[in-house]
């Protein structure tokens, strides 16, 4: 029996280094070694697989898992996830996390002085459609300090996390929005080395998909790796 | 042949997923009394020797007879009710990470190999950029292990071993397998590029 039908291999300059000074907790974290070239096997090719059962009716929603309204401006973020051939991927499991309107995580560690808020806990799960379609509802996080040095601070993020078909297109990622000066001198999405591909993580607002007097919405397509066509590719 | 879209690159898990969207029971893939139970302990190491205390560690495997519950392993080997394979766990204030799961079975390799038994890990955490991507072997598989096409890859022989878990005697049950990973230095773990 052949399993040697895999996944295509990233581009290197789509991907970002594990060793970028610029952002310094890589410098002890980084392997030092080249890492081994992993033939994909039966254990790359397959994967966690999760569908509607890990997720509740309201997990995309993240303004309504408390009593009251979170404070800040609405936000729809919706789009598709496919691979690179454009092929839709369904019952993809998603989850997303951020910061507050204030910028502040709901979180021990993170000592930022700005405020909580008691109806925004910054957490949110949902499923792919048959269409590969996902959509969330929250609000814009804002820009935080993060001590990279004396004033670094990230320019409003929201990560994503997603488990594709196989081990091997697991993805986490940041989603940004457009126009943000902070994405300039960003060392953290400044690590991609092809602008193209770093263009990828910023979001598009996207008019239609607004809601009249209630949210603003934002298109973030995902794009993990496809299949090699034939084993001869190898 | 429609154009290739470009990849959606990797970005940091930074250090605030742990609670924000947090798993319920995903580091025991079995309870802790299943007959078949093991615990995997290990602690996660920076290159100052620092325990990496915010990561999220998650491992994929197949179940004891070497099946993996997907859709692409269509062999003839049993399912286990209520097992995926998938686990999921944080280190803690020394770095350490503890899952409860069972050893796998032996899976197919590429050509006419076989695999030894093993689990896929991925370790996420803030100032890794992209997830690293290892493999747990067992000290109790000599033969498979000899092998195995993976660890027969590695062409430094020395760095064979940082893949295979020590086994705890004297533990009691379940059996504990310790598998400590260093990301920088003389003992640097095998980090695969998938
Ligand atoms: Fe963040």
């Amino acid at each position: 029996m052949n399993h040697s039908i895999g996944y295509k291999r990233e581009e290197p300059a789509e991907q970002p280094p594990y060793l970028h000074p610029e952002y310094r907790s890589t410098a002890l974290r980084a392997p030092e070694r080249p890492l081994v070239p992993l033939p994909h096997t039966l254990s790359e090719i397959t994967g966690p697989v999760y569908g509607h059962e890990k997720v509740g009716p309201l997990d995309h929603d993240l303004t309504r898992q408390h009593d009251g309204e979170p404070l800040g401006e609405r936000i729809i973020v919706f789009g598709r996830v496919m691979d690179t051939d454009g092929r839709p991927l369904p019952d993809a499991l998603m989850e997303i996390w951020q910061a507050n309107s204030a910028g502040r995580y709901r979180h021990e560690i993170d000592n930022h002085p700005a405020p909580l808020d008691p109806n925004f806990s910054g957490g949110g799960r949902c499923v792919t459609d048959a269409e590969g379609r996902y959509r969330f509802v929250s609000i814009k996080p804002a820009a935080y300090p993060w001590g990279n040095d004396a004033n670094a601070w990230r320019p409003a993020h929201i990560h994503f996390s997603l488990f594709g078909a196989a081990f091997a297109t697991r993805l986490i990622t940041q989603m940004y929005f457009p126009g943000d000066p902070l994405l300039a001198v960003d060392p953290i999405f400044n690590s991609i080395p092809d602008a193209a591909a770093r263009e990828r993580l910023v979001c598009r607002l996207d008019l239609d998909h607004t809601e009249p007097e209630w949210a603003l919405a934002y298109e973030f397509d995902i794009v993990l790796r496809g299949r090699n066509a034939t084993p001869l590719e190898g | 042949m429609s154009a290739r879209r470009g990849t959606t690159p990797s970005q940091t898990i930074g250090p605030f997923h742990r609670i924000m969207v947090p798993w319920e029971g995903a580091a025991e893939l079995v309870a802790p009394g299943d007959p078949d139970a093991i615990r995997i302990e290990g602690r996660i190491l920076d290159g100052a020797g620092q325990p990496v205390d915010d990561s999220v560690v998650e491992i994929w495997q197949a179940n004891v007879h070497g099946r993996y519950a997907h859709v692409e392993d269509t062999r003839e080997v049993p399912l286990v009710a209520g097992f995926d394979g998938f686990g999921r766990a944080i280190t803690d204030g020394d770095g350490r990470f503890t899952i409860v799961t069972v050893k796998p079975g032996c899976v197919p390799g590429n050509g006419d190999t076989v695999q030894a038994p093993h689990m896929s890990l991925s370790v996420f955490a803030r100032g890794l950029l992209k997830h690293l991507v290892t493999r747990i072997y067992f000290p109790d598989e000599a033969a498979a292990n000899e092998n195995d096409p993976v660890l027969l890859s590695i062409e430094d022989v020395g760095r064979r071993e940082t893949l295979v878990a020590v086994r705890q005697e004297g533990e009691g049950t379940p059996p504990v397998y310790e598998f400590d990973i260093h990301l920088q230095g003389a003992r640097e773990t095998v980090f695969f590029d998938v």
